[in-house]
Order: structure tokens, then C-alpha cells, then sequence
């Protein structure tokens, strides 16, 4: 097969034909697929189908079970069916003691063994979701199951794959990162990898594709006003903003979770709870309860990106001294209690 | 006598792998391995008590709301916390509709395809089974994806977003409703009724709970058998005999499902001998003799440990066995309408005892029934009326949670020390249902469902009949060892 030498865009050798899809899931939670039932689009197998994926295999949704579902994996990692995209739900566990038996599929190899066969195999490796790209959840507390990810593990690279790794395209993994993945980016990314225009350019410093990572979840947020004015939230239902108390991290980001939203008209935020990051490397352990904002003389340690502290500080008393009454009252109510007035002459 | 390892099994949530022994062309004993552990009551230890909220929905990604909903529970109980009617409401409107998108994806993506498989070629119903239930291609798939997308779209108004919301909370709901909003979710209601009784039913909700016998339930099948999609199950079912399949112990449990005040949509108890008894949550025990988990005797969940014991000898799977005074007892969608006392789930267990047919059916009967309680549970909301109630720091307390989740009865064990995560038990519902053997050697429900059905000693493809009993319990792996 060509390698590409940078870039990873597809050779021409392979671009008529359908790629080859093997999506297998391991320590995590199947949130990835079960949120991607949810894109946008009429019918998700048509959607991948005209985008030029050929689903092989998927172990919720495929008819195949047991032997005949094992021959299409081991068909791939022997390289009789070509495998053009690898894609990993859940983090590799590979504990105790490096053995991968924390996940061991039937014939008694570990699936951290059998992830690495493929990935070498694979045109394309994607980590779908943050377990796969970086350990996510499952990596949390004591990390029992020494889980990583494909090839990070929290944000240092390495994880299962190693430093160096590229797959067959000279891609580096690719992270959809989430806990879940919005459905749309994996969609995208998917098509946009069958219409070879993904390239490590497309990618950002967390290998995330810029789609969905060059925005910040602060990006559309709909508790703008009170977030300019510093008319916080005390407790969950409160309509107020989330950064002070509650924990959101949505300012500092990475993901467009406002701009197309979830579940139609959705997102954390709009849902009245903080953003996580789920979408960062090492969310899963904030040093912090996630509910709570932490504070050092009363101000929050996580501040917006590119901004510097001294402007926050001075800009946060100035808003909050101007603040109306309306926003600040409703900022601590689940309804609006004071709703905008409305001006009797036309707008200026 | 062969001993044949059937797996990976796909078409259910997570990891699964069955090993059984067949003699004769039968399956004599069977042994469910659930080969994953991820060890979430270990990384919980020592966490923030309400940090919980953030990891125990990520256990599972088709039964978030459900883990989350336990949580929440078990805090609010250690908090002393009654959360107010309209984030009661809500949370009961954000479970149901999990749940019932569950009960959805489980018939028309996981167990229906089995069908459309070629070993059917010969049956006077293949054709068309193929056609609308094969997977990826069926034109069922067609129709069912995009109604169940949108249906989760009241997910956007009461949870933010799903999977993995936090809206979930001990004092009730983050996200109160306006009453424009109150809308657009009776809409979406409107929109998954009519795709019921429109494709799935081809009849009212109300006609369909109201089935009341085997016999009704046959007659009512017969003109529907090839317009609608349940009809046509029942009629496979009836041709291939699935109510003589799989039955466990015809035991039932259930935690009770959508409290409101102090009765309860479908309430808690046990049923067993025939008879509806009370559920005594003091009489359980998790077992892990099979288990490649550190321990001997069974333990309360309130003192359970979780540690595990890879090389442990004759351990089979990641699984506890959970019992209740020591028997094994299934849960579920049926485990429900038997406790609930739904004379179609009464007539179907009284006759043949549990069956493939039976725990579909019971599903079924749940689309049925809980939508139209959505819509009462969705009017009964008030904006401007409170939805949460502030949380409380913990310092030293215990709290129980015990929800149904689709899948059965899911129930979460919280131990709070010094402000701190000190012990947290999770037994879910495929724990109950696949569990291995016990220290007397007593199989779990699965592995006696299995027992008896037709198997092949050699050929490749997991017998059909295995196929169709491990999915009718409708299992979620990673639920299970968690």
C-alpha cells in the first residue's frame, strides 16, 4: 500500500472504491454509538454509505455474531479484507500487568493485542470518544485497569500505539474526543476522511479534528448576558451563569457544543449543568469536585482562554457593578422574573 | 458431550460470551461470561459524593439516565433531600424516555434481525422479515432511526442532552421547562405516539395495553400480521414456538418504576410461587464464588467490596451473582408487568412460564403504557414553579438508590465518609439476569434459560435459539460488571 509521506491524503489508488469500516468497542461505555444513532441525517447507513464507507462489522448493529463476526475481524488483522478505517470506542485496558486481560475476546487473546494488529493494518486509526483518545473515564480514580488511549494517554502521547505510530495513511490517530461524541462529528469526520481531505493540518494539537475543536463551548452559549455581566448561577436550575460557582468550563473549551447543539436544541449549558470538558484530555480528574468552581481569593483559577487575568478581574467588578436588575434577579431563579422590557418606540 | 464458546455475542450493549455444553443436539449447561471489567466502584472511592453524577452515567451508554436517576436518589436520600413535584415530574418524563427509546432500538436493531438470518430461508414469513427487519438494509431500519432520533429531541429540554446529562440531580431537575417548551415536548410526544401505533402497533396505545390474554393477544395479531411490525413478530413467535423458550426461574423482581408521591407507575415487589410477595431489600447478597473477584462469603451491597482476582480458580466471568434470599430471580420489562399485575404478562407466565415471547411482549406493553403517562406527567408541570433544590455538603451517611432501568431493576449502594466516596455498590440488571454460578452452584436466569434449546455440536454460527433467549432479556454488558 502507498504511505503516504505527511498529510495523509488518499492516494488515488484507492479512492473509487468504498473504505472498509471496523468499528470494535472496548473499556468504555457504547455512549459513542448510541449518541451517533442520534445524527442529523434521514438514515445514518445511508449517510455513511453515500459518504463511501462500507460498514464491515459493528458490534451493535450488525447481523453477524460470534464466528462469523470474529472471522471479519481476524480477516482484517491478517490482512485478507482491507481495513482502510479503524475506529476504537472505549479506552484499551491493559491490565493487570500489562496483559490486556481485563478484556479478553473469545479465543482468549486480550483485545489490547488484537487493537494493535489492526492498527497496523489500518489506512486510517480514529479514537472515537474521549476513552479511546486519551483513557477518558475509565482512566479515572486508582485507573484499576491501567486504561490509555490509542495513542495518548491523558495528554502526553504514547497511550497504547506509541509516540511514533502512523497508520498506513500517515495520519497519526485521529481523536473524535467527547464523552459522548456528538454524532455529527464523528459523521464528518468519517466522510471527510473517504473524501480524503482530512490531513494532519485538519487536526488540531490533541489530533482532534478542527470541525468541531477550533470553537469553544463558550462559543453560543445561551446564558451570554449573564456571563458578560457576571449574574451567576448559586444552584443547579438557577438561569445564571455557570463559570463562577458551578464549574463550567466552557470558556476554555475545545468543541462547538453551542454552536450545533445536541438532540436538536440541546447542550450541557442550555440543559442548566456545567461544561465538564469532557471533550480535554484529563477531564475525567479535574483535582476538584466537577460541581464547584475552584477559587483562589475568590476568583476562578480556570479563567477564558486568551484572557489575561488582571482584565478579567477588572472587567468582572466593573459588569457586575453594572449589572441590571433584571439579569441579576433572574440569575438566581429558574424562570424569568423579570423578563426584558419592551421599548414603545421603534428600535434605533 | 462439546463444549462449544459462542461469542463475541453482538447485538447486545457491551461484551458478552457464552460457553455450553450440548449433548444430543441440546444444550445441557450453560456459562455466561462477561469478559470486560472496567472497575467503577473502585475509581469512584474516595471522590466527591456528587462527582458520582458525573461518573456513574458513563458506565453505560444506553442506560445513562438510568445510573444517573440511582445516584441521584441514593444523594438526595443521604441528603434528607424531597425534591420538588415539577423535578420529580421531570426526572420520571427523562427516565421513561430513555427507557422507552430502549425498549425501541432493543426490538428493532438488536433482536429482530435475527429473522431476516438466512437458517430461516424456509419459513412462510422470511420474505418478509427480510425485507423489513435485516439489518443495516431492512426497511425497518429505514423507518425507526430517524423516529427514534427525534424522539430523543425531548432529551434536548430535559437533559441538556443524551447520553451522559447531569441534569439528574438530588434536589431534583437542572433544567426547568417554560411553557413554551412544555410544547414542543407534547409535540415530539405526539410525533412517537402516532410512529407506534402507526408502524410499531398498527393500533391505539390504549388498544394495545388493554390486550388482556394470550388469545386476545393472537386475535388481535392475526389482521396486523403484515402491516405492522409487532403483529408481525407475533406471528414468527407463534411459528417458531419462542413461548415454550427460555425460561429462567420464573422468579420476578422489580424496585418499582416512576414513583409519584407515594405510589408508583409500575410498583416494587417479588413474584414468585405464583404470588405477588414484598421485595425485602435486606435479603440481598452478591455471590462471587464465579467471579474473578476478590471474596468468599456473600456480601450486603451496603458492605460489598470490589476487587479484582484475575487467576482466580474456577472463575468464569467478571460477573457477581447477585441473589435475593439466596435465590435467583429475573427483572425486567416482564419482572414489571407481573409485579404490576398486567393481566397479558399474568396469562403469557401463568401458561408457559417466561418466555422469549413473553419478555418482548412485555416490552410492547410498556411503549404502550408509559407514553400516555408522559403525557400526564408532562401536563401536570408548572413553570415558575421550582424544579431543584440546592444540594447539601455530605459528611457521614449511607444512601440508597432503586430504579428500573429498561433492563430491569438497578440499584446503587452509597457509602459517604468524612465528605468522601467511601464504599459505592452498583448492582444493574444484567448483573441479576446473566449472573454465574453461585457458592451452591445454582446458574444464573440466563444460564438456566438456556439449558434445553436446540444447539448444533459443531457448525459456525451461534444456534438461533441461543440467539434468541440471550437477546430477549434484552442485556446490557457493561451495565452488568460496571
Amino acid at each position: 500500500m502507498h504511505r503516504a509521506k505527511e498529510g495523509g491524503i488518499l492516494t488515488l489508488a484507492f479512492s473509487q472504491e468504498p473504505l472498509n469500516l471496523l468499528w470494535l468497542q472496548s473499556g468504555g461505555c457504547g455512549g459513542c454509538t448510541l449518541s451517533l444513532l442520534n445524527a442529523d441525517c434521514r438514515n445514518l447507513f445511508d449517510t455513511l454509505k453515500a459518504a463511501g464507507i462500507n460498514l464491515l462489522w459493528h458490534p451493535a448493529l450488525s447481523e453477524q455474531s460470534a464466528d462469523e463476526a470474529r472471522k471479519i475481524i481476524d480477516d482484517c488483522a491478517s490482512g485478507a479484507t482491507r481495513l482502510d478505517i479503524l475506529c476504537l470506542e472505549g479506552s484499551v485496558l491493559r491490565g493487570p500487568f500489562g496483559s490486556g486481560g481485563f478484556h479478553r475476546t473469545t479465543g482468549g487473546n486480550s483485545m489490547k493485542s488484537m487493537l494493535e494488529r489492526l492498527a497496523h493494518k489500518a489506512r486510517y486509526t480514529v479514537a472515537v470518544g474521549s476513552c479511546a483518545a486519551f483513557g477518558g473515564v475509565t482512566s479515572g480514580g486508582s485507573n484499576p485497569t491501567d486504561a490509555c488511549g490509542m495513542q495518548y494517554e491523558g495528554d502526553a502521547q504514547g497511550g497504547l500505539l506509541g509516540e511514533d505510530y502512523r497508520a498506513a495513511s500517515g495520519l497519526p490517530v485521529v481523536n473524535i474526543s467527547g464523552c459522548p461524541t456528538h454524532p455529527n462529528w464523528v459523521v464528518e469526520t468519517l466522510a471527510s476522511l473517504a473524501a480524503g481531505q482530512m490531513g494532519e493540518d485538519q487536526l488540531d494539537v490533541y489530533r482532534r479534528p478542527r470541525l468541531y475543536a477550533d470553537h469553544l463551548v463558550h462559543h453560543g452559549c445561551t446564558r451570554n448576558e449573564f456571563y458578560e455581566f457576571k449574574a451567576s448561577a448559586h444552584k443547579p436550575s438557577d438561569l445564571g451563569c455557570l463559570m463562577e460557582n458551578l464549574g463550567c468550563k466552557g470558556t476554555q473549551v475545545h468543541a462547538d457544543c453551542n454552536i450545533r447543539l445536541w438532540n436538536g436544541e440541546g447542550s450541557c449549558v442550555r440543559g442548566g449543568y456545567a461544561c465538564i470538558a469532557c471533550t480535554e484530555p484529563g477531564f475525567e480528574e479535574p483535582g476538584h469536585p466537577f460541581g464547584v468552581t475552584p477559587k483562589v481569593a475568590g476568583i476562578p483559577i480556570g479563567l477564558p482562554t486568551d484572557m489575561p487575568k488582571a482584565w478579567f478581574v477588572a472587567l468582572a467588578s466593573l459588569s457586575k457593578s453594572a449589572t441590571p436588575k433584571r439579569v441579576k434577579e433572574n440569575a438566581v431563579s429558574d424562570h424569568q422574573v423579570i423578563t426584558p422590557v419592551s421599548k414603545r418606540t421603534r428600535l434605533k | 458431550m462439546t463444549r462449544r464458546i459462542i461469542g463475541p455475542f453482538n447485538r447486545v450493549e457491551g461484551d458478552l460470551e457464552v460457553t455450553l455444553d450440548i449433548e444430543g443436539g441440546i444444550v445441557r449447561a450453560a456459562y455466561v461470561n462477561s469478559p470486560m471489567y472496567r472497575g467503577f466502584e473502585q475509581i469512584l472511592l474516595g471522590k466527591h459524593p456528587l462527582d458520582a453524577l458525573v461518573y456513574v452515567p458513563r458506565i453505560c451508554g444506553i442506560c445513562s439516565v438510568a445510573q444517573s436517576a440511582a445516584a441521584a436518589q441514593a444523594l438526595a436520600q443521604g441528603m434528607g433531600l424531597q425534591p420538588p413535584d415539577n423535578g420529580r415530574l421531570a426526572a420520571n418524563l427523562t427516565l421513561a424516555a430513555e427507557n422507552l427509546a430502549d425498549h425501541l432500538s432493543h426490538f428493532y436493531l438488536f433482536f429482530m434481525p435475527d429473522f431476516a438470518r438466512d437458517g430461516y430461508r424456509d419459513h412462510a414469513w422470511f420474505a418478509d422479515a427480510q425485507a423489513r427487519f435485516k439489518s443495516v438494509s431492512g426497511s425497518a431500519t429505514n423507518d425507526m432511526l430517524p423516529v427514534r432520533a427525534k424522539f430523543m429531541n425531548v432529551m434536548a429540554y430535559l437533559a441538556g442532552r443524551w447520553p451522559h446529562t447531569l441534569s439528574l440531580q438530588p434536589g431534583g431537575s437542572s433544567r426547568p421547562l417554560e411553557e413554551a417548551e412544555k410544547l414542543r415536548l407534547r409535540m415530539l410526544l405526539n410525533e412517537f405516539r402516532a410512529f407506534l401505533e402507526r408502524t410499531l402497533f398498527g393500533d391505539t396505545l390504549e388498544a394495545v395495553a388493554a390486550l388482556d390474554s394470550e388469545a386476545v393477544l393472537y386475535a388481535w395479531m392475526q389482521p396486523r400480521a403484515r402491516s405492522a411490525d409487532f403483529p408481525r413478530f407475533l406471528h414468527i413467535a407463534r411459528d417458531l414456538d419462542l413461548q415454550q423458550m427460555g425460561r429462567a426461574a420464573d422468579r420476578f423482581m422489580s424496585y418499582g418504576a416512576y414513583r409519584d408521591g407515594a405510589s408508583a407507575l409500575f410498583p416494587a415487589g417479588v413474584w414468585a410461587d405464583g404470588k405477588l410477595q414484598a421485595l425485602d431489600i435486606t435479603a440481598i447478597r452478591e455471590d462471587v464464588s464465579s467471579s474473578w473477584l476478590v471474596g468468599d462469603a456473600a456480601l450486603a451491597p451496603d458492605e460489598g467490596r470490589t476487587l479484582p482476582q484475575p487467576d482466580k480458580e474456577d472463575a468464569y466471568s467478571w460477573c457477581k451473582a447477585p441473589r435475593l434470599s439466596g435465590e435467583v430471580v429475573e427483572t425486567g420489562a416482564l419482572a414489571r408487568q407481573m409485579i404490576a399485575g398486567h393481566p397479558l404478562a399474568r396469562d403469557l407466565v401463568g401458561r408457559h412460564s417466561a418466555s422469549v415471547t413473553a419478555r418482548v411482549v412485555a416490552r410492547m406493553l410498556e411503549l404502550a403504557l408509559v407514553i400516555p403517562a408522559m403525557e400526564s406527567w408532562l401536563s401536570r408541570i408548572q413553570p415558575g414553579a421550582p424544579f431543584c433544590l440546592p444540594f447539601e455538603e455530605l459528611a457521614d451517611v449511607r444512601g440508597i438508590g432503586l430504579i428500573e432501568a429498561a433492563r430491569g431493576s438497578l440499584g446503587h449502594w452509597m457509602d459517604v465518609r468524612k465528605g468522601k466516596l467511601h464504599n459505592y455498590q452498583i448492582i444493574a440488571p444484567t448483573t441479576w439476569n446473566f449472573s454465574p454460578r453461585d457458592a451452591a452452584g445454582v446458574p444464573g436466569a440466563l444460564e438456566q434459560a438456556l439449558v434445553g434449546l436446540p444447539a448444533e455440536e459443531g457448525g459456525n454460527a451461534a444456534p438461533l435459539a441461543v440467539q434468541h433467549v440471550v437477546r430477549s432479556f434484552d442485556p446490557c454488558m457493561v451495565c452488568t460488571v460496571h
